[in-house]
């Protein structure tokens, strides 16, 4: 294969195809793909319309609580000794971490297309959380499906979703995570066409979710842009993240993506290490392929048989990755580091020590390439992370790692 | 060769005046030996056409019936070579039966489309029906397809429109499926009424027979389907003998073989003294 081109506007794409590059695209089942073709039609009309995007925004300020703020680290600071590091507080949202962005925008467009149904599938249940919340706040009836190996590890979650009046559907089929909850909603889609709006949790599956889950994120990434130059007065030379799907990463990638001087950085879940086979590295670990709909790298054997992903973390415990990722991937735009479970949990306790943030496992991933990236850019650099979420939900996970009884 | 095995087949139905019965059968369910008897006795149990489903990982649109019937092949090592051998070992003995292999599009990108098509056309293989590459990703795969005279064949659903018809029909050959539900295999029933006028608006689009599936599990059932369409297919409720023959400890063969003479029973006489619906 050439190396594919590097382009002159990364704000041009998906193409009309929904391709980034070789990847992205729209293989579902031709009974959904009628639907797929009026989300993007509706999308696309919503997205022009001054109305909602004002309504939207208007949600966003006085319902989940935006701007987040730029936080600037100090002690983490001088704890690495390199670069300046900034904490783009999505953790303070609503709920608890970034997935409300995109559920507030996919809520008012299922809305907006007449739908009274909602579905969604979860891994951590931070998505299915969110999806809930926006579902009790407009009155729609809510079924989320979640992995019941995930249902086991994420209790608090699963009872937070039920105090908001959706109704929990836990998935036994294949490995049971968030791959399968992604299978059985496509199910419930192409049974339940008429009246079910599926809002998807991360910028991956079929086009257009990708493209606008990416758009209903990028307010972290266009506000960030905004509050360090108005903390710094110039562009921060690298912008860090953790990638499961890839939501809150290409949220806060997008909008710098034409800087040319700005490094960006995602961060894989290395699970037991990337020599180990257990992890959920899907451009460290994986290679393309077709699954949920789009091509994009993903975990898989000889065969073509999807691999079953392994992180501490159940928010990056998916075997694939969004398109655009893997697309800023090949291109070189983008680079993708990982960080093992237990590299994590100590970015987990470093976070909480030195600044006083539960940081969410997810989000620990990114914090655990800090060392590096700091000391890369160096002293007089500045570095943007996404603090994608909250850690409350982690404590039991964390304590049983430590050996401790809560 | 092997286009004209499917529009052989049809033409002499149609001459009979019957419709085609169809069974799906899971490659390497519950294991290879198992299978490939079962679909050497296809034919001679009333089979007109066969489906051979490749085993995928994360069947997006299988109910929960083909999901398990493809966790048992994984589970005993199925691979897409081995199923590409079995359907070599059933022409061996059988130059007329066509077979289709129904599945997802993973396994063929990873085996690359161009070669695949070619090594499924040396197999034997007549048809392809890959479920999640819709028209607008079934370019490489119908050019692959074409070289090798193997049809790729359409999905076309009850959310499929007139407009939408004109892309479902497009490049295509042998049949069109109907999916005469929304919804995954094996869970809704099919009903003929309902059925009846969409075969026939695929049918005028297409200009080629129609199979219609995905909710079909008694003979019953497929007896009224027959008698509105060119082919009746029936996977779950075979697949489900299987599974109940494995848990069981009886003969698979045999008992996957008498659900398919009784189906296949009840399409051939379908339409005995009875005006067309
Ligand atoms: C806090 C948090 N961060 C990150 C993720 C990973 O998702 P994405 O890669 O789409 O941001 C999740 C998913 O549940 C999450 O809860």
């Amino acid at each position: 294969m050439n190396a594919p081109a590097v382009p002159n506007d990364y704000s041009a794409y998906p193409d009309a195809r929904g391709r980034f590059g070789d990847y992205g695209g729209q293989y579902v089942p031709e009974t959904l793909m009628p639907l797929v073709h009026d989300l993007d039609a509706a999308y696309a009309a919503a997205k022009a319309d001054a109305g909602f995007q004002a309504e939207l925004a208007g949600y966003l300020t006085h319902y989940v609580g935006r701007p987040s703020p730029l936080y600037f680290a100090a002690r983490l600071t001088e704890h690495f000794g390199g670069a300046k590091v900034y904490l783009k507080r999505e953790e303070l949202n609503h709920t608890g971490s970034h997935k409300i962005n995109n559920c507030m925008g996919q809520i008012l467009l299922a809305m907006r297309m007449g739908k009274t149904r909602i579905i969604a599938e979860t891994g951590a249940g931070q998505h299915g959380v969110a999806t809930a919340t926006v579902c009790a706040r407009f009155g729609l009836p809510c079924v989320v499906y979640m992995g019941s190996v995930d249902v086991e590890r994420q209790k608090p979650n699963v009872f937070r979703m039920n105090l908001l009046g959706a109704e929990v559907r836990p998935v036994t089929s294949g490995s049971a995570t968030l791959k399968d909850a992604m299978n059985e909603a496509l199910r419930d889609w192409v049974t339940n066409v008429h009246d079910t709006y599926y809002l998807i949790g991360s910028a991956a599956g079929m086009h257009p979710y990708p493209v606008m889950v990416r758009d209903f994120q990028a307010i972290i990434g266009r506000e960030a842009r905004e509050q360090i130059l108005e903390a710094e007065g110039r562009l921060p030379d690298a912008v860090v993240a953790c990638v499961g799907g890839g939501s809150n990463a290409i949220g806060l990638f997008h909008p710098f993506l034409n800087d040319d001087g700005v490094k960006i950085i995602g961060v894989e879940a290395a699970g037991s290490g990337l020599e180990s086979g257990r992890h959920a590295a899907a451009i460290n670990g994986g290679r393309p392929g077709v699954l949920h709909g789009n091509m994009t790298y993903l975990l898989q054997n000889q065969e073509g048989q999807i691999e079953e992903a392994h992180s501490i973390s159940a928010g990056l415990d998916y075997p694939g990755i969004g398109p655009e990722h893997a697309w800023l991937h090949d291109v070189g735009r983008a680079t993708y580091l990982s960080a093992t479970d237990a590299e994590a949990l100590d970015a987990f306790m470093l976070l909480s020590k030195l600044e006083g943030i539960l940081p969410a496992i997810e989000s620990a991933h990114a914090l655990a390439r800090l060392p590096e990236i700091t000391r890369e850019v160096g002293k007089d650099g500045i570095v943007v992370l996404n603090l994608s979420g909250r850690g409350d939900k982690d404590v039991n996970t964390v304590a049983a790692h430590l050996g401790r009884v809560i | 060769m092997s286009k004209s095995r499917i529009e052989a087949r049809f033409a002499a139905l149609k001459a009979e005046g019957r419709a085609a019965f169809v069974p799906y059968v899971m490659a390497g369910d519950p294991d290879a030996a198992t299978a490939a008897a079962i679909l050497k006795g296809l034919p001679a149990a009333g089979a007109d056409l066969i489906e051979v489903g490749f085993p995928f990982s994360d069947p997006m649109a299988e109910g929960p019936p083909i999901q398990r019937a493809a966790q048992r092949a994984l589970a005993n090592g199925m691979t897409l070579k081995a199923t590409l051998e079995a359907i070599r070992a059933f022409r061996d003995g059988d130059a007329d039966t066509p077979v289709v292999l129904m599945g997802y599009t993973n396994p063929l990108v990873t085996w690359g489309l161009a070669a695949f098509a070619r090594d499924a056309g040396a197999a034997g293989v007549d048809g392809l029906i890959i479920v999640d590459t819709p028209p607008e990703e079934a370019g490489p795969l119908a050019d692959a397809c074409d070289a090798n005279d193997i049809s790729l064949i359409r999905l076309a659903t009850p959310t499929s429109d007139d407009a939408r018809l004109k892309v479902v029909v497009s490049r295509t050959s042998g049949f069109v499926y109907y999916v005469s539900v929304a919804g995954v295999t094996g869970v809704k029933e099919a009903d003929a009424v309902a059925v009846a006028p969409h075969v026939e608006r695929v049918r005028k689009a297409s200009g080629l027979p129609v199979a219609v599936g995905f909710g079909i599990k008694t003979p019953e059932r497929a007896a009224a389907i027959a008698r509105v369409a060119d082919a009746v297919v029936v996977g779950s409720a075979l697949v489900d003998e299987v599974a109940a023959a494995v848990e069981l400890n009886e003969d698979v063969t045999a008992r996957v073989l008498s659900k398919v003479e009784a189906l296949a029973k009840a399409v051939r006489v379908a339409r005995h003294g009875l005006a067309p619906v």
